[in-house]
């Protein structure tokens, strides 16, 4: 398919990575794309390492297959990098993006030589600044749309801010902090050099 | 004008329950159709629907509780998955022997053991002789589609026979996707007021439902069973012809995907046949002339119009997400087999026992069949038509 979008999310049970997935397919969807977003259901317990897809297209999607050449990988949580092979299948034409404080050198190592570009966010310090607590889906949802530019900043934040009414309608004090989270991370993710 | 929405296969089930309003739903949870009762029984607790949700202690209570709703004359609803479905079995056939057009969502689960909650059609396909409609779904827009469709094929005077509609466990009961929607005004049009004609609850015609049914009659009523199953083909036919006039979505007994040009081609059912899709497209780009043939409707099955279907192809595979433990191959390859055997075509065919257990089907997998298909065309010979499609063999990772 010729501008379809595959994305693979690696994450630990409770990060909130099939959350993530599902809260892009969403914004995906509100401008007006075809979209799936699913996990991958395994024994799921907390900690357990996860994943999740996602497929973006100007197209209806009809492959019903898990994801195994994504365009993008996201890793929500970097003691994944040492465990699980991330990198697998991985367009060299794509990217991957690490939830991470380790350093370029670092990361070069344990991504074994992939020759796509490497993102990184500090996910934890965005989270607990805007949020007070450590929930890194949202940094990490606006840095792969930052990264894929499947829609504008200004798309996000404004479709966003629509579902995080909906969804924090009960507890409306944490919208502000979400969004700050995610205007934060669209301005701190940054391609390793 | 549809509404644009993105749902799960399960949201779309459950949606479309909320839409028909069924007077009764009788459920017990079980994965991975749990959400289904879930979401309905909020609509319940919301007032949305005024269905009677009746939170039975087992799948066995929740088939007799739909059986004694429609026995008593109303509309009932159920969904299931796998075990829970097998412990349904007794009262599935008494459900279909009389004639109470229940409507379930099965959502496709392997039925253990060992303990497996993933796709396949272990469930369905133990229940293929039990008499009811079977109608199996791509996405969750034909969940959905299906579903809207069910009441008005189940009651039909000339079917009154309990229908499921399919569709694979987490491949689309848990992946959101874009679906339409139908406004809920429209819906209630379509599907219409349940009129039964006989029913305990008439004091004007006391009956007796499910007596002793003994060498007298039982073999009589069971050949009206078999009379409705015929009957259902046209009803369902009759029924998508309307639905597509409300909606313009078009549904047949099956959908033959680049069929018509196609030498070699695929038949399966439910998430598969999307894949399937995808990989056609890609050897079509190729040159090559796959095509696909989509079962939606597997009970009745559609003896004629599948042999018709598949007469003009060079080679066929037949995709069986259930292995028969036979040693002869998939229940869904011995009946298509069978159509075109007794509707004297021939066709080389051959059997791909896939996906057990939630295996996931890639597109390699699938071009892998229609490499096959091209060998066999090439060198006329099938050396074994019972196959594997994505079994480890020993040396595998």
């Amino acid at each position: 398919m010729d501008n379809m979008i595959e994305i693979r999310w690696h994450g630990r049970g409770g990060q909130g990575a099939k959350t993530a997935s599902l809260l892009l397919a969403d914004a995906a969807f509100n401008t007006g794309k075809y979209i799936q977003g699913f996990p991958e259901y395994g024994p799921e317990r907390m900690g357990a390492p996860i994943t999740a897809y996602n497929r973006i297209s100007e197209k209806p999607i009809t492959i019903h297959s898990n994801v195994y050449e994504p365009d993008y990988v996201v890793v929500v949580d970097d003691t994944l990098l040492e465990s699980v092979d991330v990198t697998s299948g991985l367009k060299e034409t794509g990217g991957i993006i690490i939830n991470t404080t380790k350093s370029a050198e670092h990361l070069k190592e344990e991504l074994k030589g992939y020759s796509g570009d490497i993102y990184t966010i500090d996910a934890r310090k965005i989270s607990e600044e805007a949020l007070g607590r450590y929930f890194p889906n949202t940094p990490m949802l606006a840095a792969i749309i930052k990264v894929s530019k499947i829609m504008t900043d200004e798309e996000l934040l404004e479709d966003m801010k629509g579902s995080f009414k909906h969804k924090f309608a009960k507890k409306p004090e944490v919208i502000d902090g979400n969004m700050k989270a995610l205007e934060m991370a669209l301005k701190e993710v940054k391609k390793i050099q | 004008m549809s509404i644009r929405e993105r749902l799960s296969g399960n949201e779309a089930a459950a949606t479309a329950m909320k839409q028909i309003n069924p007077d009764v739903v009788a459920a017990f949870p079980i994965t991975p159709s749990t959400e289904i009762p879930q979401y309905f029984s909020t609509f319940v607790d919301n007032g949305v629907v005024d269905t009677e949700f009746v939170a039975v202690e087992s799948e066995h209570s929740a088939m007799s509780a739909c059986i004694g709703a429609e026995a008593a004359g109303a509309r009932a609803m159920t969904a299931t998955s796998a075990n829970g479905l097998s412990l349904m079995w007794e009262m599935i056939y008494i459900a279909s022997s009389l004639r109470l057009p229940i409507v379930m969502s099965l959502v496709n689960r392997a039925v253990s053991g060992p303990l497996n909650i993933h796709n396949d059609h272990s469930d369905a396909m133990g229940v293929r002789d039990a008499g009811w409609i079977m109608i199996f779904s791509e996405n969750n827009q034909e969940a959905y589609d299906n579903t809207l469709m069910a009441h008005r094929i189940a009651e039909n005077k000339d079917v009154m026979l309990p229908l499921m509609v399919c569709q694979d466990g987490f491949i689309t009961s848990h992946s959101i996707e874009n679906i339409e929607l139908v406004e809920d005004d429209k819906v209630k049009e379509f599907v219409g007021k349940y009129q039964p004609e006989h029913y305990l609850l008439n004091r004007d015609e006391p009956i007796a439902v499910g007596p002793l049914d003994l060498q007298a009659y039982l073999f009589e009523h069971k050949a009206q069973q078999a009379e409705a199953m015929k009957n259902a083909k046209q009803v369902i036919l009759d029924v998508a012809k309307d639905f597509e006039k409300m909606t313009g979505r078009k549904y047949g007994l099956f959908e033959e995907y680049k069929l018509d040009d196609a030498e070699i081609a695929i038949v399966c059912m439910n998430s598969t046949a999307g894949t399937t899709k995808f990989v056609v497209d890609k050897l079509r780009e190729q040159g090559v002339k796959a095509g696909l043939l989509k079962l939606r409707v597997f009970r009745p099955f559609p003896v004629e119009e599948i042999a018709k279907a598949l007469s003009h192809l060079k080679a066929i595979a037949v995709l069986d997400k259930a292995d028969s433990l036979n040693a002869a191959g998939g229940a869904l390859f011995e009946d298509v087999t069978s159509a075109m055997y007794v509707n004297n075509i021939h066709v080389p065919a051959v059997n791909y026992v896939y996906g057990i257990g939630g295996r996931d089907t890639k597109a390699d997998d699938i071009e892998s069949v229609y490499t096959d298909l091209a060998e066999i065309v090439k060198n006329g010979k099938i050396d074994n038509p019972y196959r594997y499609l994505g079994l480890r063999k020993e040396g595998d990772k």
